[in-house]
């Protein structure tokens, strides 16, 4: 049979070649133990946290900064301990990275006070003369847009409390996303 | 040339003008990018930072360049190799309006920081439901076409462009399946490890499918006619296409290597890396040995300059690619601006050399006229040479520089490097060069443009007479 004479019979050839090795290597692991860890130890996202990553996101910080701490010792030597499957399990959508033109984030909650973020999130070079970070002061003026926050916490399933909600009135973005900067690192009970 | 009044080439047009305007759009927002990661005054909050523009000059070259240089090309060639006119040229006609309009929206979109994160996948979904819908009319015309054909046996270009449509359709919806919260905001199903491990499975399926086999349609297809000799090999191609498009898929996962992905998983995208280099290489050699007692056609013949040139950085493109993949290469390479010197090495050289040479060959035929100036055609290709190597080989450099310095220990187990800053700072004189190659090969893209405006503008009146005979036979 020579499939270069049927084009339904080679579309359906193609599309099955192409289908083989995603089933084994992506849609398989979507119902393993091991891709899919139980997410008992995990801190859900508080309200604020939720919006200040959505921040990260838009700003497209994961354009220069991983959240993913490789298991070799140089890397853990700078970064801490090796990134685990769990600490990123209810992470939609994971933000591992690809690029580091800055230094990776996946433990800088546990690094520096948030007081630090503020400074160095409105003027980077006021702390490091050769940063080529861009300024953040301008998130400083924005406040939090939350008429999404409820809606958002229901889409990813996270609980929260009405003291949660509470705790945005009044926040800007830039609060928002400190807020998130200083979990990285603390996703386990 | 007469009876060319049998295809239909309006829409052809309308693509080939498109895809030019938006990879100046491209390029220029690359410039810029590439000037803010050394001088970040040229940050303009909030809608021109880094982190916003980067996704725009990714998206740009991919959907605003690329595709519809892809589409111009293919409803060619889908005509040419099927001996008859497009099946359905109002359906195209639609296809290029709605391709701009949601390149519009989906730049406007990007600078206003709506984005789902995902690299090569950010556009939010009512954008991504306009591009299934462009995809699927897309594919309907192709397949509509071939499906009438009056040559029985499909070339090989055909058979990369078959593939082409069937995987980005897969790979596409499956990374971008999200739950909507509002209409500029969503959240992937896919949670963490999986959610890494579908982007990435999509992340390097759309270099198999917009950067491998979309290109690799159009090289089968000039290669013979630029040199006028006929393929090395009909049974080497066709082994080299099963082979690449049932290896690809399996690795996606090579880009997460040391992460939390399971081992396992790592492991066999490895291997497959290794395994893409013979399919890869069946289209390099196929290329060579069609030059065979032809290699003089590199001095005369400006169309095999960039054909010959393309699948060369192909060739090289799909060794380092898979050495990358390789545990202790990574450890050095990943994250760095290695990186970046190896996609740019595929896009700046195989990518759009191979495009280059579609777009010359095909341009003066819908037409019915000759190249504008082969001179500079010429120019053209020294110029993305030179900007493409001078890129390349500056972020190989100083990604392994960077990648040691990351890496660098003292007897003591302690960093010789401890604060990111210190191997930052060495990248600027290598940023500032990339810059200088990115403008020589921007020039290049410019003089590329001109040639073929001047092509087009210069197109005698018969080709009116072909549009009316077109419009008659419609």
């Amino acid at each position: 049979m020579n499939v270069d004479k049927r084009p339904v019979v080679f579309i359906i050839l193609a599309t099955l070649t192409i289908l083989a090795g995603t089933l084994f290597t992506t849609f398989i692991p979507l119902f393993m133990g091991t891709t899919t860890p139980s997410v008992e130890k995990v801190i859900p996202y508080k309200p604020l946290e939720v919006e200040g990553r959505d921040i990260y996101i838009r700003e497209g910080c994961n354009n220069c900064h991983t959240q993913t701490v490789r298991p070799l010792p140089f890397e853990t030597a700078r970064y801490g301990p090796p990134s685990k499957i769990e600490e990123s399990a209810i992470d939609r959508p994971h933000l591992w990275g690809s690029r580091r033109t800055g230094p990776d984030l996946a433990r800088v909650g546990a690094k520096y006070p948030a007081a630090w973020h503020y400074l160095h999130l409105k003027d980077p070079r006021s702390m490091y003369r050769d940063s080529n970070m861009p300024a953040y002061a301008w998130l400083n003026e924005r406040k939090l847009d939350t008429s999404y926050t409820e809606k958002k916490m229901r889409v990813l399933g996270y609980p929260y409390a009405t003291e949660d909600m509470q705790a945005l009135t009044g926040k800007t973005e830039m609060d928002a996303l400190v807020a998130y900067l200083t979990r990285l690192g603390k996703e386990l009970k | 040339m007469r009876q060319d009044a049998q295809y239909d080439y309006r829409a052809i047009k309308g693509f080939a003008i498109s895809s030019l305007f938006w990879g100046i759009v491209g390029l220029v927002v690359g410039l810029l990018i590439s000037l803010q990661l050394v001088y970040p005054s040229f940050n303009v909050p909030p809608w021109f930072t880094y982190g916003r523009l980067r996704p725009v000059h990714t998206n740009a070259v991919i959907y605003g360049f690329t595709v519809p240089a892809a589409f111009s090309l293919f409803f060619f060639l889908v005509q040419r190799l099927s001996r008859t006119r497009l099946a359905f040229p109002g359906l195209a006609r639609v296809t290029l309006y709605f391709f701009n309009i949601v390149i519009v929206l989906a730049a406007l979109s990007l600078f206003a920081g709506m984005n789902q994160s995902k690299e090569y996948s950010e556009l939010e979904w009512p954008l991504d439901i306009g591009v299934v819908i462009l995809w699927v009319m897309f594919s309907i015309n192709i397949i509509g076409t071939i499906m009438k054909r009056k040559e029985e046996q499909m070339y090989v270009s055909l058979w990369y462009i078959l593939a082409t449509i069937v995987g980005v359709a897969i790979v596409y919806i499956g990374n971008n399946i999200s739950v909507p919260v509002s209409l500029f905001k969503s959240y992937p199903i896919y949670a963490g490890a999986n959610d890494a491990n579908v982007q990435w499975w999509f992340g390097h399926n759309a270099v198999a499918f917009v950067f491998t086999t979309l290109p690799l349609a159009v090289f089968y297809y000039i290669l013979p006619k630029a040199t006028q000799a006929p393929l090395y090999s009909h049974r080497l191609s066709i082994i080299g296409f099963w082979a690449l498009v049932f290896a690809y898929l399996w690795t996606g996962a090579h880009h997460l290597i040391y992460t939390p992905l399971p081992d396992w998983i790592q492991t066999v995208a490895i291997a497959f890396s290794i395994f893409l280099i013979a399919p890869s290489w069946a289209s390099v050699i196929n290329g060579y040995g069609t030059m065979q007692g032809q290699w003089e056609q590199m001095r005369s013949n400006y169309l095999v300059k960039f054909i010959v040139l393309g699948i060369t950085f192909y060739g090289l493109q799909t060794i380092q690619g898979p050495s990358q993949a390789i545990r202790t290469f990574s450890a050095l390479i990943h994250y760095t601006d290695w990186v970046p010197g190896h996609v740019h090495m595929g896009t700046m050289g195989w990518l759009t050399m191979t495009l280059s040479a579609g777009m010359y060959y095909m341009v003066p035929r819908i037409y019915n006229t000759e190249v504008y100036s082969i001179k500079l055609a010429n120019l053209h290709f020294w110029l993305v040479l030179v900007g493409q190597l001078i890129y390349s080989v500056t972020m190989w450099t100083t990604g392994i520089r960077q990648g040691a310095m990351w890496q660098a220990m003292d007897h003591d187990g302690s960093l010789v490097y401890p604060n990111f800053i210190q191997t930052l700072a060495p990248n600027y004189p290598f940023w500032n060069m990339r810059t200088v190659g990115g403008v020589i090969f921007f020039a290049g893209f410019l003089v590329f443009v001109f040639n073929i405006y001047k092509t087009i503008k210069n197109a005698p009146a018969l080709e009116k007479i072909q549009e009316r005979d077109v419009a008659q036979t419609a």
